[in-house]
């Protein structure tokens, strides 16, 4: 059990999927809008990694070692159209907002990642908790990155105005400011690391 | 079909809506292989031929295999599919005709299997020229003149940072902004100057 809660947790903070290893970050950027954005994407990703990890670990051994790739990704496949099919059904509006970044979860490296590093290396209770663990902890990066923009970029929080009076700074929410704010973001987190050391 | 539209796809696919700076496609690949000039150029020429390539491959399979089958929800499946397929097969020819050139972009292709530009292309193409499941008139052309215009801005994006950051290795910058975070700043930077394409008002 222990080491079961181990591998949830190593992917929120130590082995943070977007802020440690610095993978994935395609949607990261281009969905991190707006805080409901990046919860859809956060949890679309998640079941996808989850699913994902779940069968490559099941179906590890009888998959040839020089095909891997090509089956890892059919599995892939098959969950991200689950998710594009579900969320189309259930949710149009979050849908447009996504736009083509819902298929593209399929070329995501955090999910090729992780079946290529764990799931295929572990059975399927760790790969479960490691899937579920690098979900959680892409997801609260993307609430952490599209917090920031949405408040400084129109002076909301979900929809909320927080500071009465504040000038919103447009530019963070075009393209050129979620790539200040990554940068600056991973800088911090590098300076963090630095002092602990 | 006119050359208007030919004008328009060029403008917007290079500049307004450049793929790395704007459409945040193939990123990884653009911070990883972006230090020096050379390499940048070799990575953007292979994605280029790749992206021209796919786009004109999974033109043909939406539309006579996906549309007349009634099969357009395997979408994602299929054009993943074909591109990692049409990587390895490169990959195999270029190794077997020119040993050269294999060496000079060989390790970049397999990566751009997972390129999301490459796959970014192949959905695009099919939101922007396939209209009610109906090919738009001259949509195969358009498709591959996408496929060549986004490869452009690929290439222009890449150039103008790998510029940047080769002369950036002789300064003297804090240990915390070293690598990633200096590479993402100086993107920020690259991509508001390519917003005034776009006539951005403040």
């Amino acid at each position: 059990m222990k080491n079961f809660i181990k591998e949830f947790t190593k992917g929120i903070i130590r082995e943070n999927p977007t802020f440690v290893l610095v993978l994935g970050l395609c949607p990261t950027l281009a969905v991190s809008v707006s805080v409901v954005n990046g919860i859809g994407m956060g949890i679309a990703a998640t079941f996808v990694l989850l699913g994902s990890s779940l069968i490559v670990s099941l179906v590890r051994d009888f998959i040839p070692d020089k095909i891997r790739i090509p089956c890892y990704i059919v599995i892939i496949a098959t969950f991200v159209t689950i998710a594009e099919l579900c969320m189309k059904a259930y949710s149009p509006v979050l849908d447009r907002a996504l736009g083509i970044y819902v298929p593209l979860i399929v070329v995501n490296c955090i999910v090729l990642g992780r079946a290529e590093a764990f799931a295929c290396k572990n059975n399927f209770r760790s790969s479960f908790c490691d899937g579920l663990g690098m979900g959680v902890g892409f997801t609260l990066a993307l609430i952490l990155i599209s917090a920031i923009r949405e408040f400084l970029g129109s002076g909301r929080i979900l929809g909320h105005t927080l500071i009465k009076g504040f000038e919103p700074v447009f530019v963070f929410g075009m393209p050129s400011g979620a790539l200040l704010v990554i940068g600056l973001l991973l800088g911090f987190f590098n300076l963090l690391k630095n002092r602990k050391t | 079909m006119n050359l208007q539209e030919f004008l328009t796809i060029f403008i917007s696919a290079v500049f307004i809506y450049n793929v790395i700076l704007s459409r945040f496609l193939g990123l990884c690949s653009f911070i990883a292989i972006s230090k020096e000039t050379r390499p940048a150029l070799a990575m953007s020429s292979a994605v280029m031929f790749v992206i021209v390539m796919s786009s004109a491959i999974t033109w043909f399979v939406y539309r006579f295999l996906l549309i007349p089958f009634n099969l357009t929800y395997l979408r994602t499946i299929s054009f993943i599919l074909v591109i990692a397929a049409f990587v390895q097969f490169v990959e195999m020819v270029i190794r077997k005709v020119s040993p050269q050139l294999y060496r000079a972009f060989g390790i970049y292709l397999p990566l751009i299997t997972v390129n999301c530009a490459v796959l970014g292309v192949a959905v695009l193409n099919i939101d922007m020229f396939f209209m009610n499941g109906k090919a738009v008139a001259g949509s195969f052309y358009y498709s591959v003149f996408q496929g060549v215009c986004v490869g452009l801005g690929y290439t222009l994006a890449m150039l103008l940072m790998s510029g940047i950051r080769e002369r950036l290795e002789l300064c003297n910058i804090p240990r915390s902004l070293k690598d990633f975070p200096l590479a993402f700043i100086i993107a920020s930077i690259l991509s508001l100057s390519f917003m005034g394409f776009s006539g951005f008002k403040f």
